[in-house]
Order: C-alpha cells, then sequence, then structure tokens
C-alpha cells in the first residue's frame, strides 16, 4: 500500500481552550493547526467557558484554512471528519461538533465523533506507530487524570482508574497561584522546580495509604497536596520568612510525579501489560517524563510519550483516532450526535 | 438555491429559496437542540427537495442577537458550510426577520418595535418603521427599562412581549423568527445584510480572581 492509498482525514478539537485542527493520511501527521485562546484566560486564572466558545467560533474557519495550506492539500480531498464529541466544555465542544457537521455535508464526506481521551492515545501513533495491544495509558492534563487500559483504541478502552478530585493540570494551576506563577502553571512550576530541591518539603502522595489502595488503588487525589501545599506557604508567610519558590515547586512536582508513576506502573504490573503510554498536558513535564522512564525501565516496561506539541490538546490527536476509525471500517456517525460533556471513555465512537 | 437558518431562539429553523420563493420550511421540535438538530434539517431538508450540495449558491444567518450556545451552532455552521462549499454567506439581525415578516403579513400597520427572550429575565429590543426597517437597537435590558423608552401604546411584535406582558401590553404579529422569512428578506435585500458575526450585546460572565482564599 503505497502513502497515497491511506485516507486523508481532518480531525476538529474544541473541548477546552484550544481549537485545533489537525490532518493526517494513514499513520503520517500532515498538519496541526492549534489556535489557543489561553491568553484571554490568564487574567482570570483559569479557562472561561464562554470566552473560549467565542473564541473557537472565530477561529474555526482560520484554523481549518491553515491546516489544509500546511498540509498542502485542499479541502474538498479530505476523505473522511472526525470531531471530538466528549468529554469537555459543553459549549466548547457544539462549537467543534457544528463545525464538523458543516464540513461532512458540504463536502459529502463521513463524519466520526470520538472521544477526546481515546484520541489523546491514538496520537501516538503519528510518532511511534501502531499501538501495542493492549497498552496502559496515563492521561493527565488540566482537564482529566486517568489509567486506561487500552485493548484497541477504537473500540475497546477500559478505565482503571481516575482522579476523585481535581485534576494533575489542575493542581500544577493552583499551586502556581500560591506561588505568584502565572497560568497556565505547569511549565512555569516546570521550571522553577528545576533549581530547587524535590525533597526539601514531604508533601502528602494522595491515595497511597494502605487503607486508600483497597478501594482507590488506581484512582489519584490532588486536593489535599494542594491543601497541603497552602498550608505549607501560609505558615511561612505568618512567620514573616520568605517562601522558597523553586523548593516548594520542586517538591510538589515530585509528589505529583510520584503518585502518577507509581500508580501507572502498578496498573501495568497487575494487568500485565508492558507498554505504557502517557499523554495530556502534563506529559510535558521534564519530571513526569524521567521519572517515567526510570522506574518502568526497572520493571521492563517501556515508556511511550508524544512530543509535547502533540500531547496538549490538539486537532491531530483527533485526526489520528479518525483515520484509524477508517482504516478499521468503523460505522461513520450520524449528523444528529451530540456534543456530550460527561462522554465515558469506555465510548470510543459516537 | 439560498440555504438559510436560524438559531437565535429555542428552536432551529431551516428554509431553502430557489430566488423566487421558499421552496422548503423545517422546524425543529424539541427546543434547546440546536446542535443536534440543526444539520439533519439541512440534511433533510436538501434531500426532500431532491437537491445536492453543490445545488447551494448561498448562505444566511440568523446572527442574534439570541442566547449564545445555540447561536454560535447557527453561525459556526453557516461559515463552515459556506466556507466548504465557496460560496458567500449573509448574515441578517434575528429581530429584523421578525420586524419584515410583522410589516408584510398586515400585522402591524405603523411604527412598531420587535422584543425577544434574553432569559435572566431581559429581552432584546429594537425598534422599526412601519415598513419593518430597523430605527433603533437591538439592545438588551429588563422589559420594564425598555418599555419605558418607547412611546405609548406601540405595538411589540416577539415572544419578549409575549412573555412580559405588563411591560408590553400590546403584543402583536409573529413571536419567533421563521427562516422562510429570512430567506425572503436576504433575496429581497429587505434589511442590512452583515458579516456573519453573533450579536452578543453582552460581555462573557467573568471575573478574575482576588488573592487565594486562606486554608489554615
Ligand atoms: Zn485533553
Amino acid at each position: 500500500m503505497t502513502v497515497t492509498d491511506e485516507p486523508l482525514v481532518l480531525g476538529i478539537e474544541t473541548s477546552c481552550d484550544e481549537t485545533g485542527v489537525g490532518i493526517v493520511r494513514g499513520h503520517t501527521l500532515l498538519a496541526d493547526a492549534v489556535a489557543s485562546s489561553v491568553e484571554e484566560h490568564a487574567r482570570f486564572g483559569g479557562v472561561v467557558p464562554e470566552v473560549a466558545s467565542r473564541a473557537h467560533l472565530e477561529a474555526m474557519v482560520p484554523t481549518v484554512e491553515r491546516a489544509c495550506d500546511t498540509a498542502g492539500i485542499a479541502l474538498r480531498d479530505v476523505d473522511a471528519i472526525a470531531v471530538t464529541s466528549g468529554p469537555g466544555l459543553a459549549g466548547a465542544l457544539l462549537v467543534g461538533v457544528a463545525a464538523a457537521k458543516a464540513l461532512a455535508i458540504g463536502l459529502g464526506k463521513p463524519l466520526y465523533g470520538v472521544n477526546h481521551l481515546a484520541a489523546h492515545v491514538a496520537v501516538d501513533q503519528l510518532e511511534h506507530g501502531a499501538l501495542p495491544d493492549p497498552c496502559l495509558a496515563l492521561l493527565v492534563s488540566g482537564g482529566h487524570s486517568s489509567l486506561l487500559r487500552v485493548g484497541d483504541v477504537t473500540g475497546d478502552v477500559t478505565p482503571l482508574g481516575a482522579t476523585i478530585d481535581d485534576a494533575a493540570g489542575e493542581a500544577f494551576d493552583k499551586v502556581a497561584r500560591l506561588l505568584g506563577l502565572p497560568f497556565p502553571g505547569g511549565p512555569h512550576i516546570d521550571r522553577a522546580a528545576a533549581s530547587g530541591s524535590s525533597v526539601s518539603i514531604d508533601f502528602p502522595r494522595g491515595l497511597t495509604s494502605r487503607r486508600d489502595l483497597e478501594r482507590h488503588r488506581f484512582d489519584f487525589s490532588f486536593s489535599g497536596l494542594k491543601t497541603a501545599v497552602a498550608r505549607w506557604v501560609e505558615a511561612r508567610e505568618a512567620a514573616g520568612e520568605p517562601v522558597p519558590v523553586a523548593d516548594v515547586a520542586a517538591s510538589f512536582q515530585e509528589a505529583v510525579c510520584d503518585v502518577l508513576v507509581r500508580k501507572a506502573l502498578d496498573a501495568a504490573a497487575s494487568e500485565g501489560i508492558d507498554h505504557l503510554l502517557i499523554g495530556g498536558g502534563v506529559a510535558a513535564n521534564s519530571r513526569l517524563r524521567a521519572m517515567a522512564e526510570q522506574r518502568a525501565g526497572d520493571l521492563g516496561i517501556r515508556v511511550r510519550v508524544p512530543r509535547p506539541g502533540l500531547c496538549t490538546d490538539n486537532g491531530a490527536m483527533v485526526a489520528a483516532l479518525g483515520s484509524e476509525m477508517v482504516r478499521r471500517g468503523r460505522p461513520a456517525s450520524g449528523l444528529d450526535i451530540p456534543a456530550d460533556s460527561s462522554l465515558p471513555v469506555t465510548d470510543v465512537l459516537v | 438555491m439560498l440555504l438559510t437558518f436560524d438559531t437565535a431562539t429555542p428552536l432551529v429553523t431551516v428554509a431553502l429559496h430557489d430566488g423566487d420563493e421558499v421552496v422548503r420550511e423545517l422546524v425543529s421540535e424539541l427546543p434547546m437542540r440546536h446542535g443536534e438538530q440543526l444539520a439533519p434539517l439541512v440534511d433533510t431538508a436538501l434531500r426532500e427537495q431532491g437537491l445536492v450540495r453543490q445545488d447551494l449558491t448561498a448562505i444566511g444567518v440568523g446572527v442574534g442577537p439570541g442566547p449564545f450556545t445555540g447561536l454560535r451552532v447557527g453561525l459556526v455552521t453557516a461559515r463552515t458550510l459556506a466556507y466548504a462549499l465557496e460560496i458567500p454567506v449573509y448574515g441578517v439581525c434575528t429581530l429584523d426577520v421578525l420586524a419584515v415578516e410583522a410589516a408584510d403579513s398586515g400585522a402591524v400597520a405603523g411604527p412598531f418595535a420587535v422584543a425577544t427572550d434574553a432569559r435572566r429575565k431581559e429581552v432584546y429590543l429594537a425598534t422599526y418603521d412601519a415598513d419593518g426597517v430597523r430605527l433603533d437597537g437591538p439592545v438588551v435590558d429588563r422589559p420594564a427599562e425598555l418599555a419605558a423608552g418607547l412611546a405609548a401604546g406601540l405595538p411589540v411584535v416577539g415572544e419578549g412581549a409575549v412573555l412580559y406582558p405588563e411591560a408590553f401590553p400590546d403584543a402583536v404579529g409573529p413571536t419567533r423568527p421563521s427562516a422562510g422569512w429570512l430567506a425572503r428578506v436576504i433575496a429581497e435585500e429587505r434589511a442590512e445584510l452583515r458579516d456573519p458575526e453573533p450579536l452578543y450585546l453582552r460581555r462573557p460572565d467573568a471575573v478574575a480572581p482576588g488573592t487565594p482564599k486562606k486554608v489554615s
């Protein structure tokens, strides 16, 4: 099969604050255009849904146009349209789903409404080739923290665990705010932590006590950690002492990564899976990547992490999953599919 | 063939106009399901008329004002469909569509106002001359505030008048905009044709955070 025989798929992603349009042919990435409204949210310290939805509407057609230009294709050459139909912010998802339906009608091509979390997994095929079956996926971002067992990314995804309160990325944002660092917090904490000591403060590891492990073996909790950091910082301030930002950032980051990696590897071992895939915006964290690779290596588990640009929300991941749907002959979605803000991860194709 | 739709009220309305007249008009059955209903209605309208997508020559869309979520479904659909088909897209103020229908159907005989539901106990309102040409607005505010600015006895068209009879005792004419009238407005250039930009009239609800709350 030559490369040009493979279907050309355009993917749209609008589940949060990034308007993403990606174009792939098979496993080959041709374009990954992203328009972000993150700067408009920065002064609010978090994503404002209405601001994100307005930005998606304005960015949609220009981003589709840019993706086609980058890929060097004409829009009419696209063989299928894929779109994130959930989970995510309801009003934001709706803009992408409506745009995808309009493309499907306007081009006379099939539509695939897909699950955002499965798309985070599928995107790795663009970098590292076909996914091992099965693989264990750790997805961590401002919106999600999940452990998944992935047999077939187009239809067999089983949730093993998830956060019971804040998402990992949310904890990064909140701690960054405590430390006076800008939004989004992830990259700033990562940078500040580089010059700090990760063992200087012993922050709690959520849901790792023996009792918690009985009920929440593969679940996460970051709200206690966030509170512990706040208490620690407040105590310093109350005592009139300077806050060692780098040490707090490093110790906090160590606590988050430790729990994420420990639980992911425990899940892999318990499922007998020897491939760990990490995705989502937090996968861009340098400590998480280093720690995962080191500890997994000791256990003989292979780690796959897409490059940072493909870990954060983007259209390429949706196109990658759509491409897999076409390749496996999955049935196209109807034009009446909803945007489902709480779409379960088991519903990979809507 | 002109395809029009409006999503600025709880129901989705879709029409096809062949240059002479409206040949098809469909309205959704369930309220507040814009995202699920618009594309199937467009698809159904085309198929039932024996048309293909290449028959479309222009798209018209109601740009509100109206509840934001539904409004965006209409606008992003109009812009994206027009882009894919490489045809022009025209926006029309949703209140203007009700105004032209009211004037042409004889529901009003002189100047009048149009009011639609803006939720949160507010309405969108604009004023028109006897021919349905907009004089002022649209604006958004509480019914009593807006009614105080209108001449006594001025007829008020639209769901906003029906919902608030105390403020607008002189409700007349159509209550919700129809895509068929939107198509006529565009085909006959009866109102300002605008870019397909939403008329939000309200800023997003968002407040910048203060200092982090103390936990201890
Ligand atoms: Zn994501």
